[in-house]
């Protein structure tokens, strides 16, 4: 194995293209590394992507915000002007390991470590994130829900790498929230996941709402049928439970250790709109 | 092939030779001789290898040694001075907070990261800073009252 640390996008690009499919990106390493370990994976050549400056990097701008792909969780979790702004998301990257994992632990590694269980997915889904893509052939942005197409699989090409991820500038009186359930308190892998993004008027009318669910599918789910039944009300208990029940319809999980198919299907329920409740409070204060 | 790595730890420069596959704990242990950190896992569960790498607290398991290249390391080695321990490791003996001692670097890595950004923590923000280091010796408690009377004498 080759260890490689280019300093721009074009060699990484290259390296990759020529390692012809035994490649693998580095950021922050706790996913690939653990695979290593596994001997799970044995790559040829190992691109790390931290000495990119555009990776390591978040810039505000009028439009809202660039977060580079490599950028970690610690990071992000000190960028107030982020937090405030997308709470959700950061809460969702913060959930992500241990204070040692969030260290290293990146954006653009949980996105396309492609896991259905990622945390900060369906909270990147919900608030209509982009993903800015470079390759042999140019950049391209896509919606975040098209990267991940199966567990573990993503849609990039060959030699493409995902260089960053862009979040849109929020009006006032719109917020965002994550939760998920596990069996404990920390450190532990979501069982279901909902990432909620509303937009509210100044009458407190819902006027835009995006529902997203982890864990109950192959991929991380965008649920229209949920954002519908809360678009156009006041988010009342009537449209929470149609929320819930359109969430739970929505779901197609698995049965494993960390929980049942009825389980991980009535939580999803929960969680939307327990979910929804504190991206509402949010909404309001803002 | 071996990589060259020039890096810094617990402030001094420092030189090694590296394969690809090995990890920071690896080059640590097996290259530099410092065997404070440990190996529990081997997958960033347990935090036994933490160490700070550039001010942020890492698993140096889950890092390359590759990835050390003009990055400022601070390990076990570098807590106390001379003979004279940091508060964090007097107050982990004065607590009983330890028994087999594996866990312990870690620990206190990591405690010293968690007081560096917050010298006066409530017992719930060190309960979830520390909630990536596993001890299956001390049931925790003391090892958090330890931390925070580490932390009170450090603010006086």
């Amino acid at each position: 194995m080759r260890y490689e640390a280019p300093d721009s996008l074009e060699k990484a690009s290259e390296l990759l293209a020529a390692a012809n499919g035994s490649g693998k990106i580095l950021a922050g390493g706790t996913d690939l590394l653990v695979q290593l370990r596994g001997d799970f994976i044995e790559p040829e050549v190992i691109v790390d992507i931290k000495h990119i400056a555009e990776l390591r990097t978040v810039t505000a701008d009028s439009d809202g915000f660039t977060i580079g792909a490599a950028v970690s969780g610690a990071e992000l979790g000190d960028n107030a002007e982020l937090k405030a702004m997308w709470p959700g998301v950061v809460e969702a990257v913060e959930l992500i390991g241990s204070t040692q994992i969030q260290g290293r632990a990146s954006l653009g590694g949980n996105l396309c470590n492609a896991s259905p269980a990622a945390d900060s997915v369906p909270a990147m889904i919900a608030a209509r994130a982009t993903a800015i893509v470079a390759g042999p052939s140019g950049r391209r942005e896509v919606p975040v829900q098209d990267i991940a197409v199966a567990p573990g699989r993503t849609s990039l090409g060959a030699g493409e790498i995902l260089v960053a991820i862009r979040l849109a500038k929020r009006p006032p009186h719109a917020s965002d929230a994550y939760l998920r359930f596990i069996p404990r308190t920390e450190m532990d892998i979501a069982v279901v996941g909902s990432g909620i993004s509303l937009t509210l008027d100044e009458n407190g009318v819902c006027r835009d709402a995006i529902v997203s669910l982890g864990a109950v599918a192959e991929i991380a789910l965008l649920v229209p049928e949920a954002a519908a039944a809360l678009i156009g009300t006041k988010l009342e208990d009537d449209a929470l439970q149609a929320a819930a029940a359109a969430a739970s319809a929505a779901c197609r999980p698995i049965d494993d250790k960390r929980g049942t198919i009825e389980f991980r299907t009535r939580v999803a329920g929960v969680l939307t709109t327990r979910a929804t409740g504190i991206a509402h409070r949010r909404a309001l204060e803002r | 092939m071996k990589y060259h790595v020039s890096t810094t730890v617990n402030g001094d420069p420092v030189e090694f030779l590296c394969e690809a596959e090995q990890t920071l704990l690896d080059v640590l242990r097996d290259e530099l001789n410092l065997t404070g950190s440990k190996e529990g896992c081997g997958s960033g569960d347990c935090g036994a290898c933490s160490v700070t790498l550039d001010g942020r607290l890492v698993c140096s398991c889950l890092v390359l040694g590759t990835e050390a290249q003009d990055q400022a390391i601070e390990t076990i080695e570098g807590m106390a001075q001379g003979d004279e321990l940091h508060p964090l490791q007097r107050k982990f003996l004065e607590h009983a907070a330890l028994q087999c001692g594996i866990c312990t670097p870690g620990f206190l890595i990591a405690a010293r990261s968690l007081l560096e950004r917050n010298p006066d923590p409530s017992e719930t923000e060190v309960r979830y800073w520390l909630a990536g280091n596993l001890c299956r010796c001390t049931g925790y408690d003391k090892i958090i009252r330890a931390v925070l009377d580490a932390a009170e004498e450090m603010r006086a």
